[in-house]
């Protein structure tokens, strides 16, 4: 495999320009994403002030209004969500990394897989029939549970991913100090792997913050902010999917101001978790 | 491959100290617990394939097998078939996966092994921030700021230097397969580089050392030692992306031109199953209307399945086969 | 395990925090207000998107007024219908009449429903060519529906051009755009095209979503009006209030009675009063006989239970309803929608006034 001379001139050129290509991979990521930031800026920075944050929405045609309450809305659902699918995608993570007999995790990961590639939709659909009809109201605790169904199968793949890349020695190690297995997937094979378990987790937060299609059928929206756990709540992406697609260009404007705050409180988010989860690590 | 590392089910039966009995029961607890929640993604499936089949009910009734190969929909006379849906999702999928995959890995590859630790951090934060933007606002951008790049220059061009090939051939609209394609392969990019990243990032560097010392380049250490190390990890972040891809609504629906026809050429627009029934849904009514749609998302399930598998067979095949020559 | 979920707890409960925090903060602005009064009734209603700028609109006004609080929440036409008959809503609203079928499932749950129109709407048909200004192209109701049959397929097709003398026509296909997702505009679209066009009735007919024979499908009007914008020589429909904010080039149309019409809110108006007008005001306005009316034009309707279930709820629907066709009517022109016609008004007040509790009528005069 080692060879000197021109051989070896060309895997390191050839080396090279693979990097480059990957290098260039990365930059074009970044690329799109300035590109799509920007233009949402571009449309939406007439309303990206104060106001923006603290007022509830006005009717077309009046000046000023905000998107006060549906940013709580999101607050509250993206806490929902991750509340109930948190508990369940970690552990089923945990079950398929650790634990799964050949059939029982080929059935648990073929179902996690195939979930995540439901259409949003269709999810608001399932949620609606078994929450909403039932319970003769739309609510946000069903728009909730539809964003968990949502999110589960990102966090339990990307667990399962992320634990089994712990190396086995790392859970000898622990075993062979005498500790029950329970103790060493909690305290040793978790911290090992949580770096890559939050990533999944952002991933999913940042998916069903922006997630519009079930939220129609769950939460419906509200114009008078948060009513109750039963009642009908407003989220971003609704008002932005509404907004965006209306014929006013003060709506419009809102939307795009909406998108981009949207995105900023994920990244908030997103750091925050990242900032905590990596302190307690030490 | 994989399999290998989990350990045995906690049946084990060697425990046999003195602590033994609690520490068992410790570990029974535990191992329920985790049994039972990742029973819970399959129940929630199960009833979620329940309830679709009772709406679907009215559908399958009416039309049968057929459903799959006609390719009509006409709303009005209440006939329906999903084959021009399906042959659009799979489309705009592998289009999506063709464009994502290499840019991916290519981007996670920077972002795990070659970039300083000050410029992969926020350069994996601002990637992962890509799919926190939601669907409609990339679509919207997608039909006011892509599509007019797409049908000028990248169709015209296509057209012009291609134009022999069925696939680039007829009328540059910009919406079509192509923007479809495209606009997924933006919207799967975040979910594959972030999970791959993750996956590269943890493989033990001692395999990077031992390849580098035996003379290999950088990458011929990346392709050698390290990504045949995470492969099954990179797997998983594929069939997620691809997941996302099947599932894919509000930007699709914006520009793929919303035919339903079937056609060869990549310009000409077309659906797919999630955007059929997010564009209907909502206006629908009738039974078997309605019920459609929802058989539509069954057939989706029936999609998504196989692809999986295949993708699983495809795995196991290169792993086998690596293994074996050795 | 505890370590993640504690590591994880933090961020969350923050958050949880500054969003009940901010919300109670958020409250009492609204709170204190009413409760010094009795606590009013609250309505939930959804449907149609279309009216939705206006029902809301109307909504905040009336909860200035009144202190009610209505929350309406465009769903769609048809999620309005199918959630009136689920029964989750207190009032629907849809751009579309409720079928046969959907009226008999609603009338064995809760008895007979009412279609009261608030507002009526019109479809503006837009076109990209160049050089040919808003309201200078020409078309009539069967031309329109051969483009859509794509039976004529280029701009300077002789039937085009007879309409058209004195325009410079391109020799160019003509793309047609049509609304991909299922709406009441196409709704009302295809029932002009379907009137006008005997081949378009028994090929294509009337429906929120049809089989399209040709072209581009756009996702709701900002897709339609995207694609029209930005593909030279294409043709499309959207509602009025959207071609009129965004400035799209709009066609004149051959009304029944022969003259070409701009789509306005005077000439939408117009259109309910050249229309037989039965008490239940399920009827479709379009090709109105009206000499000044615009020929694509519908309703958008409340759909309300003539018997109540809940007294002080029914009650105060009635009441919203209606402020909503007397004083709401104020509100329609400056947001880009047309008044209700006198004799309309008065069609809907007697439709008000048969709302019931317990076989007592809860408005009178």
């Amino acid at each position: 495999m080692i060879t000197q001379g021109a051989g070896y001139l060309r895997r390191k050129w050839s080396s090279r320009a693979m990097l480059i290509l990957s290098g260039l991979g990365a930059g074009l990521c970044i690329l799109i994403l300035a590109l799509i930031l920007g233009y949402i800026l571009f449309n939406g920075i007439s309303y990206l002030n104060m106001d923006f944050l603290t007022q509830p929405a006005k009717p077309v045609g009046e000046a000023g209004g905000g998107m006060r309450d549906d940013i709580i809305g999101t607050f509250i659902l993206v806490i929902l969500g991750s509340a109930i699918a948190l508990p369940v995608g970690l552990m089923a993570g945990v079950f398929l990394a650790e634990y799964g007999k050949p059939w029982a995790a080929s059935a648990v990961r073929f179902a996690a897989d195939i979930l995540a590639g439901v259409p949003s939709i269709v999810v608001g659909v399932f949620a609606y029939a078994v929450l909403v009809r039932p319970m003769g109201s739309y609510s946000a605790l069903s728009a909730g549970f539809a964003l968990a169904i949502i999110m589960i199968p990102v966090v339990a793949r990307t667990a399962e991913e992320s634990m089994r890349l712990v190396p086995n020695s790392v859970r000898e190690a622990a075993l062979a100090l005498g500790i029950p297995r329970w103790r060493a997937v909690v305290g040793v094979v978790i911290p090992g792997a949580l770096t890559g378990i939050v990533t999944g987790i952002m991933l999913a937060v940042a998916r069903i913050a922006g997630e519009t299609a079930p939220l129609i059928f769950t939460a419906l929206g509200s114009a008078f902010g948060y009513q109750g756990l039963d009642q009908p709540i407003g989220a971003l992406p609704l008002q932005i999917y509404r907004y965006a697609l209306s014929p006013y260009d003060d709506w419009q404007k809102q939307a795009w101001a909406a998108a981009f705050l949207l995105v900023i409180i994920v990244l908030g988010i997103n750091i925050v978790v990242r900032l905590v989860s990596r302190r307690r690590r030490r | 491959m994989q399999n290998s590392k989990t350990m045995q089910a906690p049946s084990h039966k060697r425990g046999n100290s003195g602590t033994s009995g609690a520490r068992r029961l410790g570990d029974r607890i535990f191992f329920n617990a985790t049994l039972i929640f990742a029973l819970l993604i399959v129940a929630i499936l199960i009833g979620l394939l329940i309830v679709l089949n009772m709406d679907a009910m009215p559908a399958i009734n009416k039309f049968g097998l057929a459903f799959l190969t006609d390719s009509s929909w006409d709303p009005v006379k209440e006939v329906f078939g999903a084959l021009p849906a399906i042959y659009g999702t799979l489309l705009s999928s592998i289009i999506g996966l063709v464009i994502a995959v290499p840019v991916s890995l290519g981007a996670a590859i920077f972002l795990a092994e070659l970039a300083p630790r000050w410029l992969s951090r926020p350069g994996s934060f601002l990637i992962e921030m890509l799919a926190a933007i939601p669907s409609v606002i990339i679509g919207l951008w997608g039909l006011f700021v892509m599509v007019p790049v797409i049908r000028n220059p990248v169709e015209s061009w296509l057209g012009s230097t291609l134009g022999f090939l069925p696939l680039f051939q007829g009328p540059p609209f910009g919406v079509g397969f192509l923007a479809a394609g495209v606009i997924l392969a933006i919207m799967i990019i975040p979910i594959i580089t972030a999970v791959s990243r993750e996956v590269m990032e943890a493989v033990p560097d001692t395999q990077r050392e031992a390849m580098l010392a035996l003379g290999a380049t950088r990458w011929e250490m990346i392709q050698k030692a390290v990504l045949p190390y995470c492969r099954s990890g990179l797997t998983g972040a594929i069939i997620l992306g691809l997941g996302r891809a099947l599932g894919e609504t509000m930007a699709v629906t914006m520009v793929i031109g919303n035919s339903y026809a079937i056609t060869e050429s990549l310009f000409s627009p077309g659906v797919t199953i999630a955007s059929k029934i997010a564009s209907e849904f909502s206006e629908a009514s009738g039974d078997v209307y309605i019920g459609s749609l929802v058989e539509l998302a069954l057939v989706l399930f029936v999609i998504t399945l196989l692809v999986n598998i295949i993708a699983r067979l495809l795995v196991w095949r290169m792993t086998t086969v690596k293994a074996v020559i050795g | 395990m505890s370590k993640l979920v504690r590591s994880l707890t933090i961020p969350f409960s923050v958050l949880l925090i500054a969003a009940v925090g901010f919300s109670a903060c958020g409250g009492p602005s609204g709170g204190t207000s009413s409760s010094t009064t009795v606590k009013s009734a609250s309505l939930t209603g959804a449907g149609a998107t279309f009216p939705a700028p206006l029902y809301t609109k109307w909504f905040d006004e009336y909860h200035k007024l009144t202190g009610v609080k209505v929350n309406y929440q465009p769903i769609g036409s048809g999620g309005g219908i199918s959630q009136i008959i689920e029964g989750t809503v207190d009032f629907g609203a849809s751009d579309g009449i409720m079928t046969a079928e959907q009226q008999s499932k609603a009338e064995s749950r809760r008895g007979p429903i009412l279609h009261i129109p608030m507002t009526s709407g019109a479809v503006a048909v837009v076109y990209n060519l160049a050089g040919i200004g808003s309201g200078q192209l020409k078309l009539s109701g069967d031309i329109l529906a051969d483009i859509y049959l794509k039976k004529i397929t280029k701009w300077n097709d002789p039937a085009v051009a007879s309409l058209n003398p004195g325009i410079a026509l391109p020799d160019a296909p003509i793309a047609v755009v049509h609304r991909s997702d299922g709406s009441g505009t196409t709704y009302i679209f295809t029932n002009y095209l379907s009137k006008i066009s005997p081949e378009w009735g028994s090929r294509v007919g009337n429906a929120t979503s049809v089989n399209w024979p040709g072209d581009i499908g756009g996702q709701g009007n900002a897709g339609v009006a995207g694609q029209v914008q930005q593909i030279p020589n294409s043709i499309g429909y959207v509602e009025l209030a959207y071609a009129e904010q965004n400035k799209m080039s709009w066609a004149t149309l051959k009304n029944k009675a022969g003259n070409f019409i701009e789509p306005t809110l005077e000439a939408t108006t117009r259109a309910a009063e050249g229309v037989i007008l039965p008490d239940d005001m399920k009827v479709m306005l379009t090709d109105s006989g009206n000499a000044e009316a615009y020929p694509v034009v519908g309703f958008t309707w409340m759909l309300v239970y003539v018997n109540q279930a809940d007294k002080s709820k029914g009650e105060t629907l009635a009441k919203v309803l209606w402020w909503a066709i007397h004083e709401g009517q104020e509100y329609t022109g400056a947001l880009g929608y047309a008044r209700l016609a006198d004799s309309v008004v008065t069609r809907a007040e007697n439709q008000l006034l048969s709302i019931k509790y317990q076989e007592q009528p809860l408005l009178s005069r």
